[in-house]
Parts: C-alpha cells; sequence; structure tokens
C-alpha cells in the first residue's frame, strides 16, 4: 500500500563541520581530475567515490550504476578558514553584537531578556546588531570595544585610534566559538542547526560529480564543468598555501595565498558577488557557479521548477481569417501532419480507424498502443500485421485533422481569454490562422504575433475544453461583461457603410454577399429593384427579435444639435429593429461591438452557439461590403474651405494673444492666483487653459463642418466614418490632421526643459510664451515646422518610455496579486473563502454579490434581461 | 477649547462599529457556517478597538459605504 505523506514544516539550518565530513566519502588533496590514462585520479575531483557520470561504471560508495547512483559529497580540508561570503551579513553581524573577549552579547542580560520578550526572533538580530555596534564597553567583562569596519567584500578591521587592523578568519572564528548558546539564541537563531562559527568554513564540502559531470567534445577531448573548475582553484590554493606554511615561508606571502583561497571560495558560491571580480573561463566567459545555476528566469528554479516544458504544442506566426469561425483556429498542414491525437479503439471505430492505418498520406495514424503499452510505429512494411492485430483496446495515434480541439494561447497571459480552446482547421501555408473578430481576448495583431497551440490529448481535457474553454463559451470578458468577440476597426466600419441610409445593392451584389455567409435567399428588393444594406443585414437576425436603441452617431448629432427627437429622426440616429427586420438606424459600435446592444440580446437571448454563428456573419458580411463599397481616406478630404481656415487661424490668434496677456499680468505681478497654487504654477495653469479653450472651440467648428460633409456625401468624409462609427479614431486625430496640432505635452506639463531655461537654442532664455513651450500652430496636413515635431517628440517619446516601464511593473505585481488570490474563491452562499484553510476573506462579493460577467460593466442590462424572459415564456407554452 | 474629548468614531471616515453580544456572535458564525478562527481579524491594538474598549475574541461589526451596495457589513474578530 503507498502511505500518502505530506509535508508538515521543512527547517533551514547551515551545515556544520562535523556534519561536511560526515557526509564526504572522500577528502580532495590533489587538483587533477583524470590521469594520463584517462582513468580519474584518487582524491582528485573526479573521485570516483564521488558517484559516476559514465555509463557502465559503478560507484564505487553505493555500488550502483550511473542512473541510481545519487552522487556523494567529497570535502576539501581547508589549511586557513575562510568567511562563507554568501553569509557575510549574520558575520558582521555577530562581530558587531558580541564582545571580542568574553563573547558575550554586549547586553546587560535584563536588557537581552526585554528584547527576547518584546521582538520576534528575526528581529532581534537586527536591533542587537544596530545598537551593539555602538557599545564601547562590554558590560560583562569590561573590555573596551574598538570600533569594527566591514570593508566589502569581505574584510573586517578593528579600529583603534588611527590604527587599522585586519581580523583574520581564524580570529573570527575563535571570537565566535566563545559565544554561548543563549546568547546565539536570544539573537534569534537556533543554537543545535545553527554556530556562528559555521560561518567560517574550515572544510569546504565538493558536490558530487553527477552534478557537474564532464563532457566529451567532438574532438575526444574533456571538458570539464564550470564547478570543477572552479574546485581545482580551490585545491590548488589550498595546497600551495599548506606547501608555503610548511616551509615557513614569510607571513605577507601567506596572507596573499590566504586572500587568494578566499577569493575562489567567494566565487564557487556566487560569481557574481559584488564587488568581487567575476572569476572567469580561459576564452574570457565568466564561470556559472552555484548562485548563478539558480538564479533568474533560466535558473533552477524558473526555468526547471516551475516552468515545465509540454509536447503536442506549437508555435508560428498568426495571421487572419475571416471566413473561419472565430470558434476554430487554422492550422497549418505541416503542423498537423507533425502532431498526433490519440484515438481509443472500440468496437464502434474500429473501421474508421482502420482506414486511418491504410493510409499513406496526410490524415493518417502514425503510431499503435498495445493495451500491454508498447508503441509501435506504423510503416508500410508493417502495416497488414498491424490491421490483423488491431481489436477493441487498443490506442492509435493519428495526425490532427479538422474538427480536433485545441487549447490557443498568446503571451503575456494576463487573463483567462488569453487562453481559449478552438476547433482545429488543416489549412493550407505556413502560420496559424484566426479570425480577427477574435483577436481582442488575446490582444493579438498581425504584425508578426506569434502564438501557441497545445493540442488536447485526453478525452477528458478534450471535453472540459469544449464545454468549458472553448471561445463561444469565453466571449464575455470575466471583468466587466463586455463581449470581446465581435466586431472592431474595419468589421464597424463596413458594417456602418453597409447600412448606412443611401447604401443600395444589385441583385448580384446581394448574392455575392449573402452566399458568402450562406444564405441562398435574396430579400424582397424595393420598387427600383435594388435591395437595400439594411435588408440585407436583417437576414442575419433571428425573425423575433425586437430592439431599439439609439446609435453612436446619435452622440455626434445631439451634439450639433441635428438630432432633437430620436426616435422621429429621419437621421439614422435611432435603430429599431421590429421582427428581425432592421427598419430605421445605422449598425454602428453601439449595435454590434463591444458593449453594443444587438450583440449582447443575441449572446444573451439566444446564447453562444447563435452568438458565436452572429459574430461570424457579420465579420465576412463587413468585410465583404467594405470590400465592394470601397473605403479610403484622400488628402482631399482633410481640407477645409478657406472661410472656416480663417476663422480657425483667428480662434488660434486669439487663444495665444490671451495667453500672453497673462505671461505680461504675471511680469507685472498682477495676476491673480489660483487658490492653493503658486503664482508659477497658476500661470501655467492659465495658459494651458487659454490655449485649449482655443482648441475646443476649433474641434467645435471643425467637427460640425466634417458632420455636415459626411451627411451630403459619406464618400468625401470616410476618416470622418471610421470615427462616428467607433471603428478606430478620436476627433482630436481629425483636428490635428486639418486645423492645428495645439500644445505638446510632457507628462501632462508644457515642455520647459533642455537647454537652459528654455527648450532649445531657439528661444530666449525664460521665455515662456505658448510658441518657446510648445504651442503648435499648424496641422499635420500642412506639414510640421522643424521644432513642431521637436516639441512633439519629446512627449511621445516619454511616453513611449513610461509604458514600457510601467507594462513590466504592473505585470509584475499582477503576477504577485493574482498568484496570491488563486485559491480564493466566491463560495455558493456569496462568500468569499480561501479554499486551502477555509478562512473567510468577504461575506459578500464585491459587496453587492453581482457577478460581473453576468452584468455590464457593473449593470444589470435590464432590457436585455426582458427579452429573455419574455422569450422563455413563450417557449413554455 | 479642549473642554470636549473628540473619539475617532465620530470622524465620517471610520465605518461605524459596534461590539456584538454574545447571542449575536453565535448568529453570524452560524449564518457563515464559520468558527471564529476564520473571521477576519483585527488587532487588539487597532485605535477603533481601543477606543470601543474590545477585548481578545470579541468580534466587531463594522458598517462600511460602499460605492456599489450603499452600505455593507463585515465583522472581525479581535486578536
Ligand atoms: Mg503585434
Ligand atoms: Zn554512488
Ligand atoms: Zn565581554
Ligand atoms: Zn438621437
Amino acid at each position: 500500500m503507498v502511505r500518502k505523506k505530506t509535508i508538515g514544516a521543512i527547517e533551514f539550518g547551515i551545515l556544520s563541520p562535523d556534519m561536511i565530513r560526515k557526509m564526504s566519502t572522500v577528502e580532495v588533496t590533489v587538483p587533477e581530475t583524470y590521469d594520463a590514462d584517462g582513468f580519474p585520479v584518487e582524491g582528485g575531483l573526479m573521485d570516483p567515490r564521488m558517484g559516476v557520470v559514465d555509463p557502465g561504471l559503478r560507484c564505487k560508495t553505493c555500488g550502483q550504476k550511473m542512473n541510481k547512483c545519487p552522487g556523494h559529497f567529497g570535502r576539501i580540508e581547508l589549511v586557513r578558514p575562510v568567511i562563507h561570503t554568501e553569509y557575510i551579513k549574520y558575520v558582521e553581524g555577530f562581530l558587531q553584537a558580541t564582545c571580542a573577549k568574553c563573547g558575550r552579547l554586549v547586553f546587560s542580560d535584563e536588557t537581552i531578556e526585554k528584547v527576547k520578550k518584546k521582538y520576534p526572533p528575526k528581529m532581534r538580530f537586527k536591533y542587537f546588531v544596530k545598537k551593539g555596534a555602538e557599545v564601547r564597553k562590554c558590560p560583562h567583562c569590561g573590555y573596551e570595544r574598538p570600533k569594527i569596519k566591514f570593508e566589502k567584500p569581505y574584510n573586517f578591521f578593528e579600529i583603534t585610534g588611527e590604527e587599522e587592523k585586519k581580523i583574520w578568519p581564524t580570529e573570527i572564528r575563535e571570537r565566535f566559538e566563545r559565544i554561548p548558546d543563549k546568547d546565539v539564541e536570544a539573537m534569534g537563531f537556533n543554537p543545535n542547526k545553527f554556530r556562528p562559527e559555521w560561518l567560517i568554513l574550515t572544510v569546504l564540502p565538493v558536490p558530487p560529480v553527477t552534478i557537474r559531470p564532464s563532457i566529451i567534445l567532438e574532438t575526444g577531448e574533456r571538458a570539464e564543468d564550470d564547478l570543477t573548475h572552479k574546485l581545482a582553484d580551490i585545491v590548488y590554493t589550498n595546497q600551495r598555501l599548506k606547501e608555503n606554511i610548511d616551509a615557513g615561508a614569510p607571513q605577507l606571502i601567506i596572507e596573499d595565498l590566504w586572500d587568494l583561497l578566499q577569493y575562489h571560495v567567494t566565487t564557487f558560491f556566487n560569481n557574481e558577488a559584488p564587488g568581487v571580480p567575476p572569476s572567469r573561463h580561459r576564452s574570457g566567459r565568466p564561470l556559472k557557479t552555484l548562485v548563478q545555476r539558480l538564479k533568474g528566469k533560466e535558473g533552477r528554479f524558473r526555468y526547471n521548477l516551475s516552468g515545465k516544458r509540454v509536447n503536442f504544442a506549437g508555435r508560428t506566426v498568426i495571421s487572419p481569417d475571416i471566413k473561419i469561425s472565430v470558434g476554430e483556429v487554422g492550422v497549418p498542414q505541416i503542423m498537423a501532419e507533425e502532431i498526433t491525437v490519440p484515438v481509443h479503439v472500440t468496437e464502434w471505430n474500429i473501421d474508421e480507424v482502420k482506414e486511418y492505418i491504410k493510409r499513406d498520406e496526410y490524415p493518417r495514424a502514425l503510431y499503435i498502443i498495445r493495451p500491454n503499452g508498447t508503441r509501435k510505429r506504423i510503416t508500410p512494411d508493417n502495416r497488414e500485421d498491424i490491421l490483423e492485430e488491431l481489436a477493441p483496446g487498443y490506442i492509435v495515434e493519428r495526425q490532427v485533422v479538422d474538427g480536433d480541439i485545441a487549447l490557443f494561447n498568446r503571451q503575456p497571459s494576463l487573463h483567462r481569454v488569453s487562453l481559449m480552446a478552438h476547433r482545429v482547421r488543416v489549412l493550407p501555408g505556413r502560420t496559424l490562422r484566426i479570425n480577427p473578430l477574435a483577436n481582442k481576448p488575446y490582444n493579438a495583431d498581425f504584425d508578426g504575433d506569434e502564438m501557441n497551440i497545445h493540442f488536447v490529448q485526453t478525452k477528458d481535457a478534450q471535453t472540459e475544453s469544449r464545454e468549458l474553454v472553448a471561445v463561444k463559451y469565453n466571449m464575455i470578458s470575466p471583468r466587466h461583461g463586455r463581449i470581446l468577440v465581435t466586431a472592431d476597426e474595419d468589421a464597424l466600419t463596413g458594417m456602418f457603410l453597409l447600412t448606412w441610409k443611401d447604401t443600395k445593392l444589385t441583385k448580384e451584389q446581394a448574392a455575392e454577399l449573402l452566399y458568402a455567409i450562406g444564405i441562398t435567399e435574396l430579400p424582397e428588393p424595393d420598387e427600383d429593384g435594388l435591395i437595400s444594406g439594411k435588408k440585407i443585414f436583417s437576414m442575419l437576425l433571428p425573425k423575433d427579435m425586437n430592439i431599439e436603441f439609439p446609435t453612436k452617431l446619435c452622440e455626434y448629432a445631439k451634439k450639433f444639435g441635428y438630432c432633437e427627437d430620436c426616435r422621429n429622426c429621419d437621421l439614422e440616429t435611432y435603430v429599431v429593429i421590429k421582427d428581425g427586420e432592421l427598419l430605421k438606424g445605422v449598425i454602428d459600435e453601439e449595435a454590434i461591438g463591444t458593449k453594443g446592444k444587438i450583440i449582447h440580446y443575441i449572446y444573451r437571448v439566444y446564447g453562444p452557439e447563435e452568438a458565436e454563428r452572429f459574430v461570424n456573419r457579420i465579420g465576412i458580411l463587413s468585410t465583404m461590403a467594405i470590400k465592394m463599397l470601397g473605403f479610403t481616406i484622400s488628402y482631399e478630404e482633410l481640407k477645409i474651405d478657406e472661410e472656416t481656415k480663417k476663422k480657425i487661424e483667428q480662434i488660434i490668434e486669439e487663444g495665444e494673444k490671451k495667453a500672453l496677456e497673462y505671461i505680461e499680468l504675471y511680469k507685472k505681478g498682477k495676476l491673480e492666483p489660483i487658490p492653493g497654487f503658486s503664482e508659477e504654477e497658476s500661470l501655467e495653469l492659465y495658459i494651458i487653459q487659454s490655449l485649449e479653450e482655443a482648441r475646443k472651440k476649433v474641434t467645435a467648428i471643425v467637427v460640425k463642418e466634417k458632420f455636415e460633409d459626411f451627411l451630403k456625401n459619406p464618400a468625401t468624409a470616410q476618416g470622418f466614418v471610421m470615427i462616428i462609427s467607433g471603428a478606430r479614431g478620436k476627433v482630436s486625430n481629425i483636428i490635428n490632421l486639418v486645423a492645428f496640432q495645439g500644445q505638446a505635452y510632457v507628462r501632462e506639463k508644457r515642455p520647459h526643459r533642455g537647454f537652459m531655461g528654455r527648450v532649445t537654442a531657439h528661444f530666449k532664455p525664460g521665455d515662456i510664451s505658448p510658441r518657446a513651450r510648445g504651442f503648435v500652430k499648424r496641422s499635420l496636413r500642412e506639414g510640421l515646422g522643424m521644432l513642431d515635431i521637436f516639441f512633439w517628440g519629446m512627449g511621445g517619446r516619454i511616453g513611449e518610455v513610461d509604458k514600457g516601464v510601467s507594462t513590466q511593473i504592473s505585470g509584475y505585481y499582477y503576477r504577485r496579486l493574482s498568484n496570491a488570490l488563486m485559491d480564493v474563491i466566491v463560495f455558493p452562499d456569496g462568500t468569499l473563502r480561501e479554499v486551502t484553510n477555509d478562512a473567510l476573506i468577504a461575506y459578500r462579493f464585491g459587496d453587492d454579490g453581482m457577478n460581473p460577467m453576468a452584468a455590464l460593466d457593473g449593470k444589470l442590462p435590464l432590457d436585455i434581461l426582458y427579452a429573455k424572459m419574455k422569450k422563455l415564456k413563450g417557449e413554455k407554452k | 477649547m479642549a473642554s470636549k474629548k473628540r473619539s475617532i468614531l465620530d470622524h465620517v471616515f471610520v465605518p461605524k462599529a459596534r461590539i456584538l453580544s454574545k447571542e449575536e456572535v453565535e448568529e453570524v458564525l452560524r449564518k457563515y457556517r464559520v468558527s471564529k478562527e476564520n473571521l477576519p481579524k483585527i488587532l487588539e491594538t487597532d485605535p477603533v478597538v481601543v477606543e470601543l474598549g474590545a477585548k481578545k475574541g470579541d468580534v466587531i461589526e463594522f458598517i462600511r459605504n460602499s460605492p456599489v451596495a450603499g452600505k455593507s457589513i463585515y465583522y472581525r474578530v479581535v486578536i
């Protein structure tokens, strides 16, 4: 019976010299590894008692072969002790806090007791070290303590008056030996597991050869591991030091060698220790020693232990394909041929499986696995035998085919919809294909982005993928309830153009569009024999759908007084859908965007399957429509008529003049400061305010003109179409293109640094006029001047840098937060609890108990829920 | 001026707090099917706890303003 055991606790301590000797199987005394005949040297670094790395040989300690022998430690007896520099902070601490003569903590017993009561072990050490460093006289023996100076990386000095005397590790060790156990305990350590003198190494463990195997190069030469190199340095220096001491060499030479030994031991542990020059290979490459093996992204922890590589996965560049479903992923055939999926042979599918085995080409079986677990590759030679042998209970691994399920992922995987399950579509080409309407959850674009795909192997996992992880069940963002898999950018523009009031198509055009989405019937044409775009869009809607709402366009129309009574407005600003027929209104972001009424209606009333189908169809329809109707932006479109231009120029001049007036007022000292701000701050605010006011006025004029252009003929204002349909761009983009750039900002302030008292040398020092501080009067259409570009470049560059820095920092914060919250879940009673220990975190999730996924931006979409209830009621009857 | 001692509990930013009676504590533990150790905690040295004069093991009810739910109730055990 297997007894399951759990780890109750882990205790950390450091090795005592006794322990190091006890675990050692060999004392290493010679720096050589192999002799001339290629045999490991006795007492060398490759002594076979430390384990075996050559296949076939047996370990001299445990008698087992390479794969069974765990490896065994050796040791180096250091002739002179050295400090373990990874613990240098503790060495310093004990030196500062204890008496060199009697070894006691330099505090009275009463103080020690008091501190022990007041602070937990971890904080006591800090306390004693900080306070102890200032104690000049030992309260126990009265010893006058000299000041102790720590010099990086590993030297200590005693300062008596002008004199500095080095404290050698031997002396440190002797002092530490005198520290009584009770004081070690008082400083927060368990003296059975930790004695301060163990921080000074007298014997060094030599790790088993198993963790530092030598490799044979193609030339037949042996190359040793970095650790072995480092150990050889230590053994060699140790031997030389010993010889020199035995020969009675001068103190200076001995001290030099001792220092060298300290250096080698230090870099053996950590070759990136601060203040220590890294030890290098002959080629100049720094050695990778113990700390380097563990630390960082490529270290043992993050690379090998937390990070595991997986099979049945692929990664390549992605490209868009509007004709596959958002729930599908296009897999290049060369990838599908490489990767298999297991099929369990049953009496019901055995004939189908046999077909795969018989085939020579692409969808074929590659391996069979017998019930006893043996695996066999299917080749033309053994095919007949395998077909004969095959029976229920066998597993056949066949190539990936259409309809298989795969997990698709793009990094950084910031939320759960960064990984979703897609159905496989095997396609020609070399890229993974994804429907562009499904790229928002992944935050993917097609400028060279790569994505990962995992072909799900077991039946359980496949079922979970299809029923829980599939795109259709994850269209709604778990954060705010918006639908992420839906039209954006060109898909919105296309739908806007198609459903605009004047858009009419010939029967041929309509047939082409509808056929592409699998509809083979045409709607009834109008009297003129043409079919309106609205009728084509209506073909996508469920026949019992009824909904009314104002469009995105209405926002603009209202602002400029074109729409007063939305419901009766003939401006297309109000959508009316009756019995699945789009009677009025243009389809834009408000209808099928991420918060779109229609898409939410379909998802929530008709369900995920219907929503997936609808999204696929609007994708194809709008893409074909935008191609058919044409979409472009012209230089001509950015022109404004002379009269408006004059008006704009005048507004800008006025704004600038007002700013200059404030500056004059300030210079005269007559500026009324804003409460809570200094005069200088107020002046900046006043200047910015006057300039931004001008911009606001210009914006109103330009947008009004563009809006009128658009109403007259949408074809002459297509850039504007992008904005009002919600596809892309903001009104400010139009202003920058058409009217003027306006004020450049560097971190929300006017550019002010760079040159002495000015931004560039083109201005007088102290000039704070709009012109000298990044106010640009020209538009992008006219073209910017040299200084204009410079001013705007300043802000742009800082923005770019900040973006990079803050995504990194916030990414790490998020990682830590989500790892910490991993096992906090909402319980059926609405409370938040930690699964692992039942701790209650909150009595009602989010105070209101609302599931953000079921709501939309924190509010319940009542109109849609009502429609759903009505439909359910109708179905019951 | 310093005639009247002000209580921190009177400040608008300090959530309303009171010590629950034994019966009320029982009721809370039963309602949420939770043991006292698993309740959220608050230090005995917390200014509000000091002001209320609560002892270790007491359960305090906080009524906090919530932007989404108006008022929200939270219980903490004093440790
Ligand atoms: Mg990209
Ligand atoms: Zn062994
Ligand atoms: Zn002393
Ligand atoms: Zn309106």
